[in-house]
């Protein structure tokens, strides 16, 4: 029986998929139902009700958080892509000794050795009111005052973000760029194509597949992050996951399961808008 | 049978040690049995500290495992895993929302040897017969139950408590007088645009209104039924004033952690904001000017107690109140009271703590000589005195208790939508 070929398809795929079954279809499902729970600060009451669902629709603050996080989001992923592609672009393009082009990448991951909130939080003492910035740029006379806005504002929230997720874009697309077959970029000059030509018209688009990839990863990374909106903004801005948490640490688990799958089902919408652009499985 | 060991989870699962302690000459089972007790108590970080840990290891044998968590994070667990602790170190009005889950068991009050001399406050409410008591989850209402397995408290002292006082303290908002350079006397202060941008108020959500309507009250914007018991308008109404505020610009930051308001303050960022006791002294020992400043409307307080997990039992649960009764008797008293909190039972505490300690921190004379904390940071020099003075002239000017509110689910979201806006 072990022979029939659809029994062992199965018994191959059942692994992965009793740990998808397990770890990630059954807490989704969980949190669904529990969306649709009331809860007291103590207790939480097992009846379906949609009152979760119609406070979170009917406050105006939902969909200011929520267009808070596609404006982090969008933001970040512009100028993450920017660096991104820029960096990936010299690694792959400028460097030609293989050595060098593997110790300048290792040379981009060394931030990542210590931890995310660090590396996020040291940039406190630096853009404070009285931090490094503001009085290197005071002792130059750029400025009289203290500039407020480059510590506790969307400035440092993003500049936080990019700092944090550049990497996530460098990756995929220096990988999709060093299997750019060269002799297509001599085939463009040899056809009088200019060097910026064969940017827009050889490489972005062989490189679509790279940065999809790490779209995807700034735009999850992003949309659902709370501490780094939290520490960099001292608690002032929100974005959706800090909604979450805020209603995870007060006790409210249904209505904190209601804008997880809210905010579940956006994120969904956008990979999906995402991936309508580039088949990413045909081009890998 | 007596040679037999136990190990830690059969002790704390109580029945079969329950058993054995009974069918056991008591007193020999106890001196081998306890050093295999370990008791775990969480709390928040003001009196989880090693040094407690150390010194019941030392004077009763057992082990005390202490976790620190922030008052939130406290709540959750006291509400939603009752078998992660033995010993629930938690606010007052913390025990207003987990009593009833039934997760804590009521403590006999016949056992505990200094119940008597603990402070009114905690027991009829009243620091001296003819105080006035302040509004909010004042301690003493939550104080007891009417017997021993009852969810609902009780209106006066009985022979069952929830929380044995521990610690308590009357906050107010600290300032940099440096950088402010003129006398602060008002909690309306905290909204005065002199200080726009240079304000803070702490993001969680239970203490952060209270001072929110303490404020409001000074600005004679609001009145206040019971600012610890706010009607839906009374908290609109609050919201209203400081989301605008907010808009404004008025805040720096808001804080979630004691080392960020710390951090806040010392940086600069901030030159007024709530705070907290002992905050206030970490940004001094850094060598900056900061006062915890007495207002005129009066302070804001709060008191922790340890209750007992309702699964202790037996030789764990003799344990637990040797271990109460270890807590009253002084030493942790005048540990704490060094740092600036009060004992529950402060007379005990007084042999714990030098003259010139006792009367700089409870009797607010002058310190006759240098006042250092219990880990050695110098606080105080020969000369200075106690921001507000006298334990009497601080907790005798408590305004508000930190309190929990029947609308506390209404509050919880409308504090969200503040955070968000």
């Amino acid at each position: 029986m072990l022979k029939n070929r659809h029994i062992q398809g199965w018994l191959q795929a059942a692994p992965l998929s009793l740990v998808l079954l397990g770890f990630l279809i059954l807490p989704i499902i969980t949190i669904v139902v529990v969306s649709f729970w009331q809860a007291t600060e103590f207790s939480i009451i097992p009846a379906f009700s949609l009152e979760n669902y119609e406070f979170l629709f009917g406050s105006p603050v939902t969909y200011k958080v929520f267009f808070a996080t596609f404006k982090y989001a969008s933001i970040t992923w512009a100028m993450t892509l920017a660096i991104g592609f820029t960096v990936a672009y010299y690694l792959a393009f400028h460097i030609k000794n293989q050595t060098t082009q593997i110790a300048l990448f290792l040379l981009c991951t060394i931030p990542f050795w210590t931890s995310n909130i660090i590396r996020m939080i040291s940039w406190i003492p630096f853009l404070g009111r009285n931090g490094i910035a503001n009085s290197m740029l005071q002792s130059w006379g750029v400025i009289d005052q203290p500039l407020e806005w480059l510590l506790y504002s969307d400035f440092s929230v993003i500049l936080a973000f990019v700092h944090l997720y550049t990497l996530f874009m460098v990756v995929p697309i220096f990988n999709t760029m060093t299997r750019i077959d060269h002799s297509l970029i001599e085939a463009a000059r040899d056809n009088g194509a200019s060097g910026f030509q064969t940017l827009t018209h050889v490489i972005l688009p062989l490189t679509k597949p790279g940065i999809m990839i790490g779209t995807i990863f700034v735009l999850t990374l992003v949309m659902g992050d709370f501490i780094t909106v939290r520490f960099m903004s001292g608690s002032q801005k929100a974005n959706v996951g800090r909604l979450i948490s805020n209603d995870i640490a007060l006790l409210q688990y249904p209505s904190a399961a209601a804008t997880a799958v809210i905010l579940l089902i956006t994120v969904l919408i956008v990979i999906g808008i995402l991936l309508r652009f580039v088949d990413i499985r045909k081009e890998l | 049978m007596s040679k037999m060991r136990y190990s830690r989870r059969a002790v704390l699962k109580g029945g079969a040690a329950a058993v054995a302690a009974s069918a056991l000459p008591a007193p020999m089972v106890w001196a081998q049995e306890i050093k295999d007790i370990t008791l775990r108590q969480f709390g928040t970080g003001v009196s989880n500290l090693n040094d407690v840990a150390n010194k019941v290891k030392e004077d009763l044998g057992f082990t005390l495992e202490m976790t620190a968590l922030d008052s939130d994070s406290v709540t959750q667990r006291a509400a939603t895993q009752p078998d992660s602790f033995d010993i629930a170190d938690i606010e007052y009005w913390i025990c207003k929302k987990v009593w009833p889950t039934g997760n804590l068991q009521a403590m006999d009050v016949s056992k505990i040897a200094n119940y008597d001399k603990i402070v009114g406050i905690f027991k009829d409410g009243k620091l001296t017969p003819e105080s006035v008591i302040a509004q909010g989850t004042a301690p003493h209402t939550v104080g007891f139950v009417e017997g021993e397995g009852s969810k609902t408290f009780a209106t006066e002292q009985t022979n069952w408590m929830t929380l044995i006082p521990t610690i308590y303290n009357a906050d107010t908002l600290g300032i940099r007088p440096d950088l402010i350079g003129r006398p602060i006397e008002s909690w309306t202060e905290l909204l005065n645009p002199e200080f726009k941008g240079k304000a803070s108020i702490l993001d969680i959500s239970s203490i952060g209104i209270m001072d929110m309507a303490m404020v409001c009250e000074a600005m004679g914007e609001i009145q206040y039924g019971d600012k610890g018991n706010m009607t839906r308008e009374e908290i609109d109404k609050t919201m209203a004033i400081f989301t605008e505020a907010k808009k404004n610009g008025q805040f720096r930051a808001f804080w979630k952690t004691f080392d960020e308001s710390v951090n806040l303050m010392a940086s600069g960022e901030v030159v007024i904001q709530s705070m907290w006791s002992p905050a206030i002294t970490a940004v001094k020992s850094r060598g900056i000017e900061c006062v915890y400043q007495p207002l005129k409307e009066g302070y804001r307080s709060w008191g922790g107690g340890i209750g007992l997990s309702a699964n202790l039992s037996g030789m764990a649960l003799d344990a637990a109140y040797e271990y109460i009764n270890w807590y009253l008797s002084g030493w942790v008293g005048g540990y704490l009271m060094r740092q600036g909190y009060y004992s529950a039972v402060p007379e005990t505490s007084k042999d714990f703590m030098t003259e010139n300690e006792w009367g700089y921190w409870f009797e607010g004379k002058p310190a006759t000589d240098v006042i250092t904390s219990p880990t050695g940071d110098v606080l105080a020099q020969a000369g200075e005195t106690r921001d507000g003075g006298s334990f009497y002239d601080r907790m005798g000017h408590v305004a508000c208790w930190n309190a929990v509110m029947d609308e506390n689910q209404y509050m919880v979201r409308k504090w969200n939508e503040f955070i968000a806006s």
